[in-house]
């Protein structure tokens, strides 16, 4: 095991205002299980989980509350003992609607005292074999932590003919204010060191490259020191500090040197596996522990709130209980945002709950927040040299402006991964990442229809 | 745009939520500061004329933006700053002598009909500044030819005089005729050149900018400092002028890029972002494109210097550069 400099720098990347010292070095503090949950049914990538439990319902802490809905998907389990309230539409952090179990977990059945025995039963990950780890990783209803939530048993178990050549840990954490995974590395690298084993058990001992920004010295020493015996070609990558070097296929190239192609290529095509720092060690929690995927560490920050913390909290706990843990609000916040300032959600209600990839939630007050008109292009260029997938934002922008979504789709918008640096960095103030979104939709929206019409036409 | 407040006054809008606070005003301030060791250069050498050349077409550019916009009723754009560094490139790529009422058709015909007819900032196919002096050169050929003297005043009975550009132009003929002709780096003792370190300082007629080379080469060290433009465009114009002219002969390599426009053209007037390409491979083509072109004509042409000519005829092709030119995606197949 040794702790090596990136030595492949991508081109473009810009230098956000980090703020993490708000909340940075602030120990994980556990949050009590609040008086009501709102569970979604969406916390992942893939089809929505189906929802098992009817109103009235009593469950116990870990119960699968929604089943696994398909091969992309993850089952969801109650994070808590409770009552189930109601199950109805409620807004996610992204702002689409999903089912929620909506669950009262002051309520306890009659009689019956909860459960402190382990959930699932332990396994030990030396003597299990492959197929036991991935159904236990698929139980514990684990998805990627780090914003996409891609079902980890699927990862985990590439296609015939795809092997894993490389597990690459992501701890990059680029986006602005979020401390979460710093946080989870600097004191929980002992159980990223077990997820890593097993993982590597599971995909057939691949080479590990775990990548930390370098901003993030205290990490790199607590898991060198976790990692110090393992066996095997193990790199600690120390990236330079830059957004987006969080990026799947950007930290492919930091740390390996692969380029994965265009869509819909894949990392394992390229022989990589990437997974969040916080997966792993939610592997490791599966596995040896019985416990599954029920809480996160979710970074609470911005100049709006009393507090800013690292919280362990419940999956499902709404962002408003979550202020509380904070001392509440010191100024009333202008924005409120699920995630970071770079790729985050805006969001209209703190009655919106927390998910399995809800790392940071930020409440910023008026001085944070910039509002602007757009101007017209002045074609300086900045766009394109801040764009990490070189692509020519300002073009693409342009004739988005124009309703000319055929060019944008030449210009590989589909590419585009809405960082958000050709935006942070336009002098015009243009909405570029916005244009790249819009256009992506209506290009989906458009082979979705081209399909489904194929479809009638060959069913005719 | 304005973002939308919800019923509990949260502001939503599409990520990112924040921003580097570059703004087009801060750039346009970084070109005027960038500009301004040029402009105390042209002030010294040429005095109150080179004053007031500047003060008019500066006052006037503001004037002109601010009609346009009320007349197109649109808002304001004078805040950008951009009509300043219009009126001021164009000033300093005047001669200091000239009537000031040409001054001010100048002006108006850089931002009436050169920018804001095309709709203003960023539309514009031509660089203004360049194509108001190419607008004036034609209508008032003799006063845009006139050149006062470096200290004029000093000698009130020659105030006026040719550039070097004149004397080089016959050293090119010259080299055709007898190609015997002495000719190298820095050998300024030919043909009645002035000396080097004249060209460098500024001590020579000219335009009010273009004349010191040292002034012109502070401020573009500022521009790349402050990453308002990159090396691609002046590298590549001022290397094509070098070597052409090592390759053509005539005058000496370094009097060609020390005299006339090339420095202030490749520096600042090839640079202006709206009229130039946006992928760094494009600029490079762009600025050899204008190197070369000004060379052809600084050695066939009917005008002793090409510089605008060249600019401004790299600016027409300047969308088929970027369509040539795009950059390819990172993974991508093709």
């Amino acid at each position: 095991m040794k702790t090596v400099k990136s030595s492949f720098k991508f081109r473009g990347g810009v230098h956000p205002d980090y703020n993490k010292e708000l909340a940075r070095g602030k120990a994980i503090e556990k949050m009590p299980v609040p008086a009501e949950l709102v569970v979604s049914m969406s916390q992942h990538l893939g089809a929505p989980a189906k929802c098992m439990v009817k109103p009235g319902d009593f469950v116990a802490r870990g119960q699968v509350i929604g089943e696994k809905n398909g091969f992309i998907s993850v089952c969801v389990r109650a994070p808590a003992d409770g009552k189930v309230k109601a199950i109805e539409k409620r807004l996610g952090p992204a702002g689409g609607m999903a089912d929620a179990v909506i669950l009262d977990t002051t309520a306890k059945p009659d009689g019956e005292a909860a459960t402190a025995a382990p959930i699932l039963p332990p396994l030990d990950w030396r003597a299990a074999s492959r197929e036991e780890l991935l159904k236990r990783v698929e139980d514990a209803g684990i998805c990627g932590m780090g914003g996409a939530g891609f079902p980890t048993a699927v990862k985990l178990n590439p296609p015939p003919g795809k092997r894993c050549e490389y597990l690459i840990l992501n701890g990059a954490e680029c986006e602005p204010y979020l401390c979460a995974d710093h946080q989870v590395m600097v004191e929980r690298a002992d159980r990223i060191r077990l997820g890593v084993d097993i993982m590597r058990k599971v995909l057939g001992q691949p080479a590990v490259r775990i990548a930390v920004e370098a901003n993030k010295p205290d990490a790199v020493a607590a898991l060198e020191k976790a990692f110090a015996d393992i066996e095997g070609n193990v790199e600690i990558v120390v990236l330079p500090v830059m957004y987006p070097q969080g990026s799947e296929k950007h930290q492919i190239f930091a740390t390996v040197g692969r380029v994965v192609p265009e869509p819909p290529a894949l990392p394992i095509d390229v022989g990589c596996v990437v997974e969040n720092v916080g997966t792993v060690a939610a592997i490791a929690d599966a596995v040896e522990l019985g416990e599954p995927l029920l809480s996160r560490v979710t970074t609470v920050s911005g100049d709006a709130v009393v507090e800013p913390k690292n919280i362990l909290a419940p999956c499902g706990t709404k962002y408003a209980d979550l202020v509380a843990f904070c001392g509440g609000e010191k100024v009333p916040p202008a924005k409120v945002i699920s995630g970071g300032t770079m790729m985050g959600f805006a969001v209209s209600t703190l009655e919106i709950a927390t998910t399995r990839t809800t790392s940071g939630l930020l409440l910023l007050s008026s001085k944070r927040v910039f509002q602007y008109a757009s101007g017209a292009c002045i074609n300086c260029g900045r766009c394109l040299r801040a764009c990490p997938m070189r692509l020519n934002p300002a073009f693409i922008s342009k004739v988005v402006d124009a309703n000319d979504v055929k060019a944008a789709e030449d210009a590989h918008v589909m590419d585009c991964i809405e960082c958000g640096a050709c935006s942070f960095g336009c002098p015009a103030y243009r909405t570029i990442t916005q244009s790249c979104r819009r256009a992506k939709a209506s290009i989906r929206a458009r082979i979705a229809a081209e399909k489904a019409k194929a479809a009638a036409a060959a069913g005719k | 745009m304005k973002p939308k407040e919800t019923a509990e006054h949260y502001i939503l809008s599409s990520s990112p939520h924040t921003h580097s606070n570059a703004s087009v005003r801060r750039i346009m301030l970084d070109v005027i500061v960038a500009l301004l060791p040029t402009t105390a250069a042209g002030v010294y050498f040429f005095g109150m004329p080179a004053v007031w050349t500047i003060a008019t077409c500066v006052a006037t550019c503001i004037v002109t933006e601010a009609l346009c916009r009320l007349a197109m009723k649109r808002e304001s754009t004078i805040g950008d700053l951009s009509a300043v560094v219009t009126g001021l490139l164009l000033a300093l790529n005047l001669p200091a002598g000239i009537p000031l009422w040409m001054a001010v058709a100048g002006s108006v015909f850089a931002i009436g009909i050169c920018k804001q007819v095309f709709g203003g900032l960023g539309m514009n196919p031509f660089n203004p500044a360049l194509a108001a002096r190419a607008f004036m050169l034609i209508s008032f050929t003799g006063p845009m030819t006139t050149w006062l003297k470096p200290f004029w005043w000093r000698t009130p009975e020659a105030m006026t005089t040719a550039t070097p550009l004149a004397s080089m132009k016959t050293l090119f003929a010259a080299e055709t005729t007898a190609s015997a002709s002495p000719h190298g780096l820095c050998s300024a003792a030919t043909g009645g050149l002035p000396a080097i370190w004249d060209m460098a300082v500024g001590n020579i007629p000219g335009c009010i900018g273009e004349v010191s080379a040292i002034a012109i080469a502070i401020g573009a060290a500022y521009l790349l400092w402050r990453k308002v433009i990159t090396w691609h465009i002046p590298a590549a114009f001022l290397m094509t002028v070098f070597v052409y002219s090592l390759v053509a002969g005539g005058a000496p390599a370094m009097a060609q890029v020390l005299t006339g426009g090339v420095m202030i053209g490749a520096c600042f007037m090839a640079t202006d972002y709206v009229t130039s390409p946006i992928t760094a491979r494009g600029k490079l083509v762009f600025g050899f494109g204008c190197g070369l072109i000004c060379m052809l004509i600084r050695q066939f042409g009917g005008y002793p210097e090409g510089c605008s000519f060249a600019i401004l005829i790299m600016n027409s092709v300047c969308p088929l550069i970027n369509r040539w030119t795009q950059p390819k995606p990172f993974g991508a197949r093709k």
